[in-house]
């Protein structure tokens, strides 16, 4: 319980500061859109391209724009040395891991839920004939992102190219994710359901979560003090 | 198990082959207040980071009431003000002390944000956001969230550097608090007036190794430099 209560005051804490300052959220907003625009311009794509292609185009925008505002989560505790207050106090690694990483999620998640109807739109898709599974890919997908992510954001954050390290660290570690979060928002942004085979993507997105939130959970303490 | 409340014992620490703390031996009993004195890059900073649990000695070890200073339960009792305010920018005063309260898991963490904002007089301001504070204003409440959860150790890393005469007096108030609560104190200063009015003991750093370890004497007081000039370098 009291666990709970310190993951929940250090999410707390963060997306009330990004609030306030609005510096990651509206970076990742803006990305997002203007990629989506600028790509809808670019290959002017036909119904048939689009199911071909939505599943990719939407999580390379999703894990790039995610990317700023993971950034941010490590790097918000820089400016007065807060970090050191924040390793000061008796709070366990793992409770920071998961609060940092809770509010991470919200911010990526709300920038994809405002992304996805400006997809809709931009490309003419109507995404939503699978909208339940769909949106449980994209928790999974996001979860997957976002706990590898604020771990890499707290080992890269005294690098000087921290903005650089952390999409070149993060990527190659996201491969099995993206693969899976990919085909199936192909198929589901499509209209078809997910059955026979194609289940073990949905089986691959439960896996590699819980594997990565594990080791997050059981490394943070070590990423953060050595 | 030593009684210490801090315990020092063949501390060394290495950046890559070279030894910014060679062999650092000493105890604090508590309820004393040692000055840890010493010229800029002679390890002052570095041994109070390791006493806080923010880094690891490379060779033998620090203790905290018996403890490894990174223990949950031991940071519980570890209060520290480093060269940062280590307070929130985009929070309220009130905001940033509530938080720390709760993270310390203090049993009324509003009350305790709000008699910590009267005792360094920022009750007025408590609902103003940080960034725009004066320095002196920022100072003070990094002081209130140091000393809210009522540590037992506090490690001060030149604590009286940049504030201005309302923060000093703030923090001597609060120090001599908790020195007569029964607090232990470490702090590296080179405002070596202020230091000597508080301290009991003194230890001098030079080149990361113990110079001079004693009680704080009536010389000292009255020249300040005395430790320098007798078992400093030249």
């Amino acid at each position: 319980m009291r666990f709970l209560r310190q993951v929940m005051v250090v999410t707390a804490k963060d997306l009330r500061a990004e609030m306030r300052t609005k510096e990651a959220i509206n970076a990742s907003f803006a990305f997002a859109l203007v990629v989506l625009l600028l790509l809808s311009f670019a290959f002017d794509p036909t119904e048939e391209t689009t199911r071909d292609i939505s599943g990719g185009l939407l999580w390379i925008v999703f894990t790039f724009a995610g990317t700023l505002v993971l950034n941010r989560s490590f790097a918000r505790e820089l400016p007065n040395d807060c970090l050191d207050a924040l390793i000061a106090a008796p709070v366990p690694g793992a409770a920071l891991f998961l609060g940092k990483g809770l509010a991470n999620f919200v911010l990526i998640l709300a920038v994809e839920l405002v992304a996805l109807p400006v997809f809709g739109i931009f490309y003419n898709v109507r995404w939503t004939r699978q909208f339940w599974p769909l949106m449980l890919v994209l928790v999974l997908g996001t979860w997957g992102l976002t706990s590898i992510g604020t771990v890499f954001s707290a080992l890269t954050v005294n690098i000087r190219l921290r903005e650089v390290m952390l999409p070149l660290l993060v990527y190659p570690v996201l491969i099995p994710m993206l693969l899976g979060a990919m085909r199936l928002s192909a198929l589901l942004v499509a209209g078809q359901e997910v059955t026979g085979d194609e289940t073990v993507w949905f089986k691959l997105l439960f896996g590699f979560d819980i594997i990565f939130t594990s080791l997050s959970l059981v490394l943070m303490d070590t990423v953060l003090l050595g | 198990m030593s009684d210490a409340a801090v315990d020092c014992a063949g501390v060394w620490k290495f950046y890559g082959d070279y030894p910014a703390l060679r062999n650092i031996t000493f105890q604090v009993p508590p309820g004393r207040c040692l000055a840890l004195i010493g010229r800029n890059g002679a390890g002052k900073t570095t041994l109070l980071r390791i006493l806080a649990g923010f880094s690891k000695p490379g060779k033998g070890q620090a203790r905290i009431f018996g403890h490894e200073p990174r223990d949950t339960e031991t940071r519980r009792r570890i209060g520290f003000i480093g060269h940062g305010i280590a307070v929130y920018d985009e929070l309220s005063a009130l905001e940033n002390l509530r938080l720390f309260a709760r993270l310390y898991r203090l049993p009324e963490p509003e009350r305790a944000a709000r008699e910590w904002l009267e005792r360094t007089g920022l009750e007025r301001v408590r609902d103003g956001l940080v960034r725009e504070f004066s320095r002196g204003m920022r100072q003070r409440l990094a002081v209130a969230r140091a000393f809210l959860h009522g540590p037992s150790v506090l490690l001060l890393d030149e604590p009286f550097t940049a504030l201005d005469d309302r923060a000093v007096a703030v923090l001597q108030r609060v120090l001599r608090d908790a020195l007569a609560a029964g607090c232990t104190v470490i702090m590296s200063t080179h405002q070596l007036r202020e230091a000597m009015e508080l301290a009991t003991d003194v230890v001098l750093i030079n080149r990361g190794r113990i110079a001079f370890h004693g009680e704080r004497t009536e010389e000292m007081v009255s020249d300040p430099g005395w430790v320098y000039s007798r078992y400093g370098e030249s």
